[in-house]
């Protein structure tokens, strides 16, 4: 379970988060929504340690992720899987070497038996072809990167999995692809998953939960049904943005 | 005096500066505490480190081979111009041997490195931290010190000594065909300067020399890359940074490194 309890987070005289509570269950998939720039990937980047926070707790399968030691951190994190908004891929290094560096097991990432056929089968799981093994990132589309940084995030076998903007640039075509991808990947490796997005139509297909954080606070969570139905000054803006004059909730 | 009310007050600047490089210092100290901590992974960075050399080594070569060569035959042209009176011809020798080994072949090597290899590595390190690879590697519970800083840092203390050892030689080399062509110093002449005020520890200077420019241009050229922040911009700040920072440092170095080995 993730839990961050009243988070505070100010980078100089910029107040991000404005003590945020908000919790994630084992097995559900939550989409985070906001506007650009609100704090979203901030967020993110507290619950795998990235960022500390100025007050608050972030709390990991109850560790507290601030005070974690070093190797209690790592050993967290091998149970994270986290997919960057742009794949964050290793441009030195080809799809093989970049999903096996997902391998967080030290045993298993020297096995290159185990690398080989763990990396084949995570990229076959986003839907991506064995020959794209030997591509180096430069060689990809933007929707392939992706799929690649989401075959990295899930090579260690993680119970979590954190996206940051997993369809951002991307045409619909390929951002739907990427949010079936979210969501079957939740169904066939039973990972509970977090993903912070503006894309309130793929939230909606792919999420279990939402939550939409705006002005450093999470002012509304619930279904999807939930929030369609909100009367939250702020829910009523957001979703008007994307879908134009809500009158189809029903 | 000037009143702390007045419209420009040295004092706030002056703060900032000193917090500032106390600043540096501090994330400097803790990169090296990285280092050190991280050299127990050595099957992470022991692979990178050769390769990471080898495009040192290689990739530098021509241009050190080229600078040397260049400042072993200005400093011959220049011993001639100067040369006249009563001076015996071997001095030139030992001049152009002591310039090149004691002072030219390591600190151009460094400072041509400063601007090859500092900016190289602030700029990989620096596009690496704006396109999130980085903490890319810590969320997957890898140290960024034993994939990225280690090797760099490490082939560069290896390789960086022996360039400076090449262009001592090829600067010394050229220098002693270059004096021929302005002066009738013969071969024996060159030789017998050379050895005449030659001390063992000239050679271990200049590596030493070599090995604390290495230090320096890897360590801070690591750093600036790592502290990037804010897109193409920051790279760009930081890669110049890197090599103003290591230019100045080796200057530095050469100065302090004088005056502590050389009595």
């Amino acid at each position: 379970m993730i839990e961050l309890h009243d988070v505070r987070k100010r980078f100089g005289q910029q107040v991000v988060l404005d003590g945020v509570d908000f919790t994630v269950q084992d097995g559900e998939t939550v989409a985070l929504l906001g506007p650009s720039g609100c704090g979203k990937s901030v967020l993110l980047k507290h619950v795998v340690g990235l960022i500390r926070q100025d007050a608050g707790t972030v709390v990991v399968d109850g560790m507290d992720v601030a005070h974690l030691k070093r190797d209690a951190l790592r050993r967290l994190r091998s149970t994270i899987g986290y997919v960057f908004q742009n794949g964050a891929l290793f441009d030195s290094m080809n799809v093989f070497e970049n999903v096996r560096l997902g391998i967080t097991n030290e045993d298993q990432f020297r096995d290159m038996d185990y690398c080989r056929e763990r990396v084949a089968r995570c990229l076959k799981l986003v839907n991506l072809t064995q020959d794209t093994a030997e591509k180096y990132p430069a060689q990809l589309s933007g929707g392939m990167r992706k799929r690649v940084g989401i075959s990295r995030a899930i090579a260690g076998t993680p119970k979590y999995l954190l996206y940051d903007e997993p369809t951002s640039g991307l045409d619909p075509v390929n951002a739907d692809i990427i949010d079936d991808l979210v969501k079957s990947l939740a169904a066939e490796l039973g990972v509970t998953s977090v993903m912070v997005t503006h894309d309130v139509r793929g939230a909606m297909r792919v999420a279990d939960r939402l939550a939409l954080l705006t002005s450093g606070r999470i002012v509304q969570q619930g279904t999807p049904k939930e929030f369609m139905e909100s009367t939250v000054p702020e829910v009523r803006e957001f979703l008007e943005r994307d879908f134009g004059n809500l009158n189809f909730a029903a | 005096m000037t009143s702390p009310t007045s419209s420009f007050d040295i004092r706030r600047p002056l703060g900032r500066f000193v917090l500032g490089g106390l600043a540096h210092v501090g994330r400097v100290s803790l990169l090296v505490f990285e280092i050190f901590r991280g050299l127990a992974e050595w099957r992470v960075w022991l692979p990178r480190t050769i390769e990471e050399a080898a495009n040192i080594g290689l990739g530098s070569l021509p241009i050190i081979l080229l600078v040397a060569g260049f400042a072993g035959a200005v400093t011959a042209l220049q011993t001639g111009y100067q040369f006249t009176g009563n001076i015996p011809y071997y001095v030139a020798g030992s001049l152009i041997v002591e310039s090149v080994v004691l002072e030219l072949g390591p600190v151009l090597t460094g400072l041509i490195l400063a601007g090859r290899i500092g900016a190289r590595y602030a700029a990989e390190l620096g596009t690496m931290r704006v396109t999130e690879q980085i903490d890319a590697l810590e969320t997957l519970g890898r140290s960024p010190a034993s994939h990225l800083v280690i090797p760099r840092v490490l082939a560069g203390i290896v390789m960086i000594p022996i360039l400076t050892i090449i262009a001592n030689i090829t600067g010394v080399l050229s220098g002693w065909i270059a004096v021929q062509q302005v002066m009738p110093v013969t071969n024996h002449d060159f030789e017998y300067g050379a050895r005449i005020f030659w001390h063992p520890f000239d050679a271990w200077y200049s590596v030493i020399k070599g090995f604390a420019f290495a230090v320096c241009i890897t360590v801070v050229s690591c750093y600036f890359g790592f502290s990037t922040e804010q897109g193409a911009e920051g790279v760009g700040k930081s890669t110049t940074s890197a090599v103003v920072a290591s230019c100045v440092m080796i200057l530095l170095l050469d100065t302090v490194l004088a005056k502590l080995l050389l009595k």
